[in-house]
């Protein structure tokens, strides 16, 4: 049998990838190791190599196709004596494009054979925009990107300091084209310091500099959390105000994909517990881009927690060099009357899917994202639940301590008599997260539990 | 931003001026009263908490603060009286931080440990160990990013405890793979809390912890203020004109326990002694000033006179200033300016 090359997965959270360019043409010879094509996913150009000898039978997709999915078939090389017709699969059709941005699959494996759809969920229109603000859709990660270049042009002491953030263009492209821009002075590759970039930040900070710090992840901010709770958060105050520390730590937060216990964190709770941080966690393009700005402008240490699986989700973004959002202020991404769902970042995907899907059923649901996490904006939740007196809430975090029970203490403080049913939280299991695909799946928020916690607090049957 | 001050140039003469000398002697003789009376005042509860005193160590601060530029910046642990009077705070605000009093450098929120004076570039303050290497060097990074020909230089003071702490190698190997304007001051007054440096570290000769950096560094007699003046006045040199870090290890003695709580059963009463007795940096200082006939008996007389009178009017003063009021206990946390500009 002809060996078949498939798109590789070139990363835990890759689904697809393009074809920049073939290396090779059909007819050639080639041994393993070779390069056959680069192949770009969100975060890089990657050479493919054979993995045998042979020679190039057939190249199934042309260079410069987009989506295409993992695992399709994209050449085939025969080995000696090898022909044409020995490849027997018909070549993979490769969808133009897919279906609206999906959101990333977290259901269980459904027990039944039937294929779920995807549900297409639809977000409220931002309160805070002009009805006829410019917009282009952008990825999260672009938006992220451009609220530091807009910033970084705006205010000659802003830079960004991190590992890979200059000449590698972060980790996961989030610094894209900042090099080239604004040059090795002001956007800089570190060691790998965690502990040390952060300290180094918060000197710089002191001295008046606007250092934005990039952790790869926020699991390797544990390394650093000393200098930003002890020394970013606390300085301003142990000195009577005479100190200020206008810094940005931001990264990728919370579970990816697959990645197990020590790269699968979600820290909302750790750093909204902190007084003198202010932290936010966005969920959409518009409010990554909003927030980032406002972040950085913020004269007190603030916290920005991304999440890599909401990095390449696109959506409309306003065109302005001054939108900046209010740090502490929730959004209505869904209005609804008769349960309020309370979530930050990406659990909200299983919050509008399971708001979608039980709409058709007659249950309203009413979807507020956070956005802020220190503030904590529960005056919105608190209107909110006086309205549909039913609450849930949803975050990938950890149930002891966390943001849920902290809104289901405001709640009950401010709006007690205005439940109708106890509130119940979905939560990341409590457990380090596993690695196995079942596993990982059943320890994070699924948009069946919300259902099921929706229906619960619904007095429904499911 | 204050008036801009006439940019001075780096100090060469490694030879202190005589007026420098006389009021070196009176700047250590400072620190010292200072800190006899934050003692008694300990002693009298007046005073809480972590209280961890500077005395034996004058000549460190004071060598350094001759020899440093108005714009260089000095940022240390906790220990940090010294470091603070030598900046030229006054030690009535210094003292009334120490008594949690409204007039502290701190508005009485930060107390012994955590002593702050932006206006004077003296950064803290710092109460875990080692956390301000990283800090002090990010302050060097902030003086290079200005690209001042002639850049301030961060004046980073850690002890022999800390230069175990990894944060301090990781700041080495940025401040030295950058080039950073910072001097690493190790104190290494020998005892790490009650753990001696014999028994901490593999390596006793600190000066060369940044040898696999490429970090020069010198060994100092830190109870000497002269030696103290000549050594830093290299480092500085080297510091500002682009060459990266420097790191004195000043050999130094402290006659306190690590701080007040602490009996110091570490070390006999007989080496204390012998320190006070025979490398006392103040004591040196006076005989050899006496010596050179740079001041009189009756000179240094006044001077103590003087400081004692100082301290007494500090201390009183400070006893007398109210608790800060309870409308402070929640503002501080944040930075409240609208951030629109």
């Amino acid at each position: 049998m002809p060996v078949e090359v498939v798109m590789p997965a070139l990363s835990p959270t890759m689904e697809q990838g393009k074809i920049a360019s073939w290396t090779v043409k059909e007819g050639d010879k080639v041994e393993a190791g070779d390069v056959l094509a680069e192949i770009e996913t969100d975060k890089a150009l990657v050479e493919l190599e054979a993995a045998a000898d042979g020679e190039v039978g057939k190249l199934v997709i042309e260079a410069g196709t987009s989506d295409i999915p993992v695992n399709t078939p994209i050449a085939y090389l025969l080995r000696d004596g090898e022909a044409l017709s020995d490849i027997e699969t018909a070549p993979a059709q490769v969808p133009e494009k897919p279906e609206a941005p999906v959101p990333a699959a977290s259901e269980q494996p459904p027990a039944s054979s039937v294929v779920p759809q995807p549900i297409t969920v639809t977000i409220a229109a931002d309160p805070e925009l002009p009805a006829d603000a410019e917009m282009t859709e952008q990825s999260v990660r672009e938006a992220l990107r451009d609220a530091m270049a807009e910033e970084m042009r705006r205010d000659e002491t802003v830079f960004v300091i991190g590992e890979e953030v200059a000449e590698y263009e972060g980790a996961y492209k989030v610094t894209q084209g900042l090099l080239e821009e604004f040059g090795a002075k002001r956007v800089i590759d570190t060691p790998i310091v965690e502990h040390g970039i952060a300290g180094l930040g918060v000197g710089a900070a002191f001295a008046g500099l606007k250092p934005v710090v990039e952790f790869m992840t926020f699991n390797f901010a544990m390394q650093a959390i000393d200098q930003i709770i002890n020394s970013a958060a606390k300085t301003h105050y142990m000195s009577g105000g005479l100190v200020t520390c206008p810094i940005v730590f931001r990264g990728p937060n919370g579970a990816a994909r697959r990645v197990a216990a020590q790269h699968s964190q979600d820290f909302s709770a750790w750093y909204a517990h902190i007084p003198g941080l202010k932290v936010v966690a966005p969920y959409t393009a518009a409010d990554a881009k909003g927030l980032l700005k406002a972040a950085i402008r913020d004269p007190n240490p603030v916290l920005v927690l991304e999440n890599e699986l909401l990095y390449a989700v696109k959506a409309d973004v306003p065109v302005s060099d001054d939108y900046i959002l209010p740090i502490g202020s929730a959004k209505i991404l869904r209005a609804g009357s008769d349960v309020t769902l309370v979530s930050h970042s990406r659990s909200l995907d299983a919050c509008l899917e399971a708001a979608t899907s039980l709409s058709a059923e007659g249950v309203d649901c009413e979807v507020i994202d956070l956005r802020s996490l220190r503030p904590l904006d529960t005056a919105t939740v608190i209107a909110s639940v006086q309205k549909t007196n039913r609450l849930v809430t949803v975050e990938e975090g950890w149930p002891v301590a966390g943001i849920g029970a902290e809104i289901s203490a405001a709640v009950q403080s401010e709006a007690f008599d205005y439940l109708d049913a106890p509130i119940t939280r979905v939560t990341g299991l409590d457990v380090p997260l596993p690695y196995a695909d079942n596993l990982e799946k059943m320890a994070l928020p699924s948009t069946d539990k919300v259902i099921q916690a929706i229906n619960t607090v619904c007095y429904r049957q499911g | 931003m204050g008036k801009k001050p006439v940019k001075q140039t780096q100090k060469t003469n490694k030879l202190m001026r005589e007026e420098d000398l006389v009021s070196s002697y009176h700047d250590m003789l400072l620190i010292r009263r200072f800190e006899e009376r934050a003692g008694q005042l300990y002693g009298l509860g007046k005073i809480g908490g972590f209280c961890h005193l500077y005395s034996g160590q004058e000549a460190v601060v004071t060598g350094i603060a001759k020899a440093k530029l108005p714009e260089d910046q000095m940022i240390t642990a906790y220990r940090d009286h010294g470091h603070i009077l030598a900046c030229g705070v006054d030690p009535y605000n210094v003292m009334a931080e120490l008594l949690g009093r409204a007039d502290g450098v701190s508005k009485g929120k930060g107390g012994s440990m955590h002593m702050f004076d932006v206006d004077k570039h003296f950064y803290g303050g710092h109460g875990i160990v080692g956390a301000q290497v990283p800090i002090g060097t990010g302050l060097a990074f902030a003086n290079a990013y200005k690209e001042d020909k002639n850049p301030a230089v961060s004046i980073t003071y850690f002890g022999d405890g800390a230069s175990n702490q990894g944060q301090v190698y990781e700041s080495f190997n940025m401040a030295a793979l950058w080039k950073l304007p910072v001097i690493y001051i190790i104190e290494n007054n020998q005892y790490a809390m009650g753990t001696s440096v014999e028994r901490a570290s593999a390596q006793t000769d600190l000066s060369q912890r940044g040898r696999s950096f490429g970090i020069e560094g010198r060994q100092v007699d830190g109870m000497d203020v002269e030696a103290v003046y000549a050594a830093s006045l290299e480092a500085f040199e080297h510091a500002r004109s682009g060459k990266g870090p420097f790191i004195l290890e000043m050999k130094t003695y402290r006659y306190s326990g690590h701080s007040m709580s602490d009996p110091a059963k570490y070390r006999k009463r007989e080496e204390v002694k012998d320190m006070r007795q025979h490398h006392d940096p103040i004591n040196m200082l006076k005989d050899r000033l006496i010596e050179r006939k740079l001041m009189s008996e009756e000179e240094a007389k006044k001077i103590q006179d003087d400081i004692f009178d100082v301290i007494e009017q500090a201390a009183n003063k400070a006893l007398e200033n109210g608790e800060p009021d309870s409308s402070a206990l929640m503002t501080d946390i944040y930075v409240e300016e609208n951030h629109a500009g």
